[in-house]
């Protein structure tokens, strides 16, 4: 793969991936191929879903941008400076919650500033501010370990917006909510993008909430994933999503899921079963 | 829009907050008064457990199982504490012109023997944690001091205490200080590489969390590795805890100074069951009030911690 490529993209975006590959444990047994040649441009203030068969590498893909892996091919630009390592301006919400359990809420939410060295009367003020938005405001003071899964990962998300990111990296943030409470988060979600105009990464298995979400859909294919299809939706926000448009939609990303859907699930049967 | 939606999750909250809020308050009473009963209950099996234990060898005495010159029965070596309390004065005991009668009373000399032991023990276990933690941070934190280091600190984990002794002796002496090496050098070989375990299983999520913070290599070490670690440590502290007790005792009994093992060497000399039942007896008392106090520390520190136990018993 070539190794130094000329970055000829418009050094506004938000994120530029060109040609990029992980494969990981690479030069040993183990080596494994999650990714291969993505390309891919993203815009300030876009909001962009990642939709794919489970291992395909969604996850993997927001850990390069993020900085939190390196990229064993191709290269990865953010406001034409290039990843290498993470900065607070790409922030990630993990798959699983990960608040620190020794931290009240407020403080997990205020982590960012205080490694800064911010004052205590700021980082309370900023912390309430972010749970204000995912209304948790009355539980700054709890620990996470008091609160339920659900309200956790919206701890998570005030914690990420409490760094003002330009770059949200959301990896299946409301995959454990249930059906009310996820349409809530993705109506406050949506209003967050807006009023902070960052760009939005949010991986997820609902074809639903992509089509509430995004400007762009990424359609992966099963490992080593590639990118197959890149689809716009240009419905007009707020959405309706029992409109036909939005049902057309659905349809057409459901075909184009379930082929690679199978095709994951033969090839792990494969892997599972040693031939 | 917006407006409407961020009211209503507001209202939600709110909403779903006061009745939670009041049946934890309810329940946190609840919890109060019950955690009373709880300590009054613990202290009740805890006196059940040791009289059963003493019941048991006073009936295989009073069956003529047992025989009282060898294996007297806790009402014998226990009634006469006055007499034996005198054999804890190995502070003195050498001392030319100080008769067994002089110097201070009995009680007063299980006392000063007790709190010797217990001191060096509580040195030893200080030292060796500060140490041990230290240098598994710095293991993990400089990849050269881990290639320095760590092998020597492999090869010396698996010998034994005992053949420590010699080495303590000559380095030291008598006195504390021989005692306290012997309990540093027992524990903290094992302590480091338990530190390092520690740190190895921290999270993942949780380094990648405050790396994306923009944490620094020493703040993420400071803030998020050493919290975690903290429980798994106090854990392996307290299992160390009897480890120091037992080599505490052979450090004594072996010439380094005087305390409670100077009593069993005494008591083994003299063929004095009675005396060795007894310091039996005080040890339990003081490692088990040790801890008891190092576990209500954990508490503290590690507030966050839910109870397993607690967990458990729901099997
Ligand atoms: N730390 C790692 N070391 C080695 N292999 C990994 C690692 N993380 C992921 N992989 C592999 O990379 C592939 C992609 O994983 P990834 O977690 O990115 O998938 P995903 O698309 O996020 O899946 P899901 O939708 O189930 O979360 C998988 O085959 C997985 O086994
Ligand atoms: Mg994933």
């Amino acid at each position: 793969m070539s190794s130094e490529i000329a970055p000829h993209f418009s050094s506004k975006d938000a994120v530029v991936c060109r040609g990029v590959g992980k494969t990981w444990a690479a030069g040993t047994k183990r080596a494994h191929e999650a990714l291969r040649d993505i390309d891919l441009d993203i815009k300030p203030g876009e909001f962009v879903v990642f939709l794919g068969p489970s291992g395909c590498g969604k996850s993997t893909l927001l850990y390069l941008i993020a900085g939190l892996e390196d990229a064993t091919g191709g290269q990865i630009w953010s406001f034409s400076d290039k990843v290498e390592m993470p900065s607070p301006e790409r922030s990630l919400i993990f798959q699983e919650t990960s608040l620190f359990p020794w931290l009240t809420v407020w403080q997990n939410v205020s982590f960012g500033l205080a490694i800064r060295g911010a004052s205590q009367e700021e980082r309370r003020k900023v912390a309430a501010e972010a749970l204000q938005r995912v209304g948790l405001i009355a539980a700054m003071d709890k620990r996470p370990d008091e609160l339920s899964g659900g309200m956790r990962q919206r701890v998570a998300v005030a914690r990420a917006l409490a760094m003002r990111p330009k770059v949200l990296l959301m990896d299946e943030p409301f995959a454990a909510l249930d059906v009310q409470t996820r349409a809530r988060m993705q109506d406050f979600l949506l209003d967050v993008w807006r009023d902070s105009g960052a760009s939005v990464l949010f991986v997820t298995h609902h074809i639903d909430e992509a089509v509430a979400l995004a400007d762009r859909v990424v359609v992966f294919t099963s490992r080593p994933g590639r990118i197959k299809t890149i689809y716009p939706i240009d419905l007009p926000r707020p959405r309706n999503l029992f409109s036909r448009e939005a049902e057309t939609i659905r349809i057409q990303l459901t075909e184009l899921l379930r082929d690679e859907v199978d095709r994951a699930f033969a090839e792990q049967e494969a892997f599972a079963t040693p031939a | 829009m917006a407006v409407v939606t961020r009211d209503g999750e507001a209202g939600v909250a709110a909403g779903a907050s006061r009745p939670a809020a009041a049946t934890r308050l309810l329940g946190s009473r609840l919890f109060a008064s019950m955690a009373g009963l709880d300590w009054l209950a613990k202290v009740w099996w805890t006196c059940l457990s040791i009289s059963l234990f003493a019941g048991l060898w006073e009936l295989c005495w009073a069956m003529g199982w047992a025989d009282p010159k060898l294996l007297p029965p806790p009402h014998i070596f226990l009634g006469n504490i006055a007499e034996q309390g005198r054999f804890f004065n190995t502070a003195t005991r050498w001392q030319v012109g100080t008769s067994m009668t002089e110097g201070p009373s009995a009680f007063e000399s299980v006392l000063i023997t007790g709190a010797a032991t217990t001191a060096r023990v509580f040195a030893g276990l200080v030292i060796a944690s500060v140490l041990a933690i230290g240098v598994g941070v710095l293991v993990r934190y400089y990849r050269f001091f881990d290639r320095l280091v760590l092998p020597t600190i492999t090869l010396l984990s698996p010998v034994s205490p005992i053949a420590w002794l010699p080495v303590a002796i000559f380095l030291f002496g008598i006195g504390n200080a021989p005692a306290i090496f012997m309990v540093v050098v027992a524990l903290f070989f094992h302590m480091v590489l338990a530190t390092i375990n520690q740190i190895d299983t921290v999270k993942t999520n949780f380094i990648n969390v405050a790396r994306t913070m923009g944490a620094s290599k020493p703040q993420i070490y400071a803030r998020v590795i050493v919290p975690a670690i903290l429980p798994g440590m106090l854990q392996v502290l307290r299992m160390n805890l009897f480890g120091a007790w037992m080599v505490v005792l052979v450090a004594e009994s072996t010439g380094v100074g005087y305390g409670m093992g100077q009593v069993i060497m005494l008591a083994r000399n003299t063929f004095n069951p009675s005396l060795v039942f007894f310091t039996i007896a005080v040890i339990g008392v003081l490692g088990f009030a040790f801890d008891w106090l190092l576990r209500m520390a954990q508490r503290r520190i590690l507030y966050w911690l839910p109870d397993t136990a607690e967990r458990l018993r729901v099997l």
